[in-house]
């Protein structure tokens, strides 16, 4: 099946199995691999990219559903060489250790702040409760996305 | 791990879906948001060879009030119920309860009518639903048909809905809302429910449902029967297991689900405000 979506912006049509899971047409056909794949039970949240705007597990998603949708990766968040202000945020709070989950994380992070801009530590890990991390103990990551939201409404006021 | 191999076809309408199962017959099954299918098919325990994607069915998916019930499209999705300031107004169980569903990725994807039409007794919307009284509106080839929350659980992972029907609405009736819990006890963050309770206290109505306490999502008609004789929370609780057939797991043994039942109604109870 033909399918077409726009991929961190860029229009990409694309002829696909209609099993191939959306975290596999990113990797495989796309060569988009920081996207990256952890579990078989939907369960890590390593896969997590926005679709239409919002946080989803690419791995639980057929990519003919992405059919005609605005996809954005890990690969696209960044301004040129400049970071996301979450990844910068993540660097900075020491908020990955082998980095496995941090595209997922990442994604996630800013897809909750997007829902909601000034969340309470509580906030932020129920907000996260879709992504592991084996390394890290969770604290930076908190820390990294509380700075991220503590700095976005500073510069707002 | 990938699917086995499928064909896939895209429904434009509700009608469309319909023919399209009565065309493919017990092949087919419908995707919704997937996530409860799409994890059933990786693994190999689901193997449908058609697959009739209703996700982008629209005019399937709002929250409206509709006088004496609220309106809710099966396509509307966790995250559309969890924000509905409509639904937090006079359905405010459903909407406590939507936003404890999973994590926010599934909640972004899954459906109300896709929790309720693939009938897992560890789901939380069928007991939320079972607890306030709903109406299930399907249709098929020979037209549309209500059937009540009560009478829709049939089996494990089986209901009312015959294979070429499509579940189309699901109808919350407007309580005078007394008070209400959603009790869901779980070891770790995103994990399902051990056992839930979902339980709603109105003028003229009170209801009971149970999380993972049997084959079917269930209603805890014993409990509900104490209310209505007066019972406190304590001695309502003690009726919490008529009627169930809690099953061991690695999470938990039958013995320990009916501990938990009993104190979570009374919980539950209590927190609706009973004494
Ligand atoms: C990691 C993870 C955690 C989860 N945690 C929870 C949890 O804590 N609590 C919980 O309740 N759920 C949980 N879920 C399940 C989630 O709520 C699903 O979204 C939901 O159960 C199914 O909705 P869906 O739209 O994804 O349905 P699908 O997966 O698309 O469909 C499920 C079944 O219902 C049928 N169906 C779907 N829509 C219709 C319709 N309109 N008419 C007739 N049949 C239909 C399908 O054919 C299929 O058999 C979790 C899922 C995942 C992946
Ligand atoms: S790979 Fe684990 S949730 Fe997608
Ligand atoms: S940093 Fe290693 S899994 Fe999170």
């Amino acid at each position: 099946m033909k399918i077409t979506m726009t991929v961190n912006g860029v229009e990409r049509t694309d002829e696909v199995e209609p099993r191939t899971l959306l975290a596999h047409h990113l990797r495989e056909a796309l060569g988009l691999t920081g996207t990256n794949i952890g579990c078989d039970t939907s369960s890590c949240g390593a896969c997590t990219i926005h679709v239409d705007g919002q946080s989803v597990k690419s791995c639980t998603m057929l990519a003919v559903q992405a059919d005609g949708s605005d996809v954005l990766t890990i690969e696209g968040l960044a301004d040129g060489d400049t970071l996301h202000p979450m990844q910068r945020c993540f660097q900075q709070n020491h908020g990955l250790q082998c980095g496995y989950c941090t595209p997922g994380m990442v994604m996630a992070a800013v897809s909750l702040l997007e829902e909601n801009p000034n969340p309470t530590e509580r906030e932020v890990r129920l907000g996260l409760e879709g992504n592991l991390c084996r390394c890290t103990g969770y604290h930076n990551i908190v820390q990294s996305v509380l700075a991220c939201a503590a700095e976005s409404s500073g510069a707002a006021s | 791990m990938i699917p086995a191999a499928f064909d896939y076809v895209r429904a434009e309408s509700a009608g469309h879906a319909i023919a399209l199962l009565a065309e493919h017959g017990d092949e087919a099954k419908l995707l919704a948001g997937g996530h409860s299918l799409l994890p059933l098919m990786k693994l190999r325990l689901a193997s449908p060879t058609v697959l009739v994607d209703v996700g982008r069915l629209d005019d399937l998916r709002f929250i409206r009030d509709a006088g004496d019930h609220i309106a809710i499209g099966a396509l509307t999705r966790h995250r559309d119920l969890e924000i509905s300031e409509l639904l937090s107004q006079t359905a405010p169980l459903l909407h406590h309860a939507a936003g404890h569903v999973g994590d926010p990725q599934v909640r972004h994807r899954g459906t109300i009518g896709g929790s309720l039409a693939h009938a897992d007794p560890a789901s939380d919307l069928p007991a939320v639903v079972l607890a306030l009284g709903g109406t299930l509106v399907v249709e098929g080839p020979n037209g549309q048909r209500e059937i009540p929350i009560g009478e829709f659980y049939t089996g494990f992972l089986e209901s009312a809905l015959e294979p070429d029907e499509l579940l189309t609405e699901i109808r919350i009736p407007k309580l005078d809302t007394l008070g209400w819990s959603f009790q869901k006890f779980n070891r770790r963050a995103q994990d399902w429910a051990i056992v839930g309770v979902a339980a709603v206290r109105a003028d003229g109505h009170s209801g009971v449902g149970l999380v993972n306490m049997g084959s079917t999502p269930l209603y805890a008609a014993g409990v509900v029967d104490a209310l209505h004789s007066g019972a406190t929370a304590a001695e309502a609780a003690e009726r919490a297991n008529e009627g169930t057939e809690a099953q061991s797991d690695n999470n938990a043994t039958v013995e320990y689900r009916e501990h938990l039942a009993r104190v979570l109604v009374r919980r539950a109870l209590e927190e609706s405000g009973l004494s």
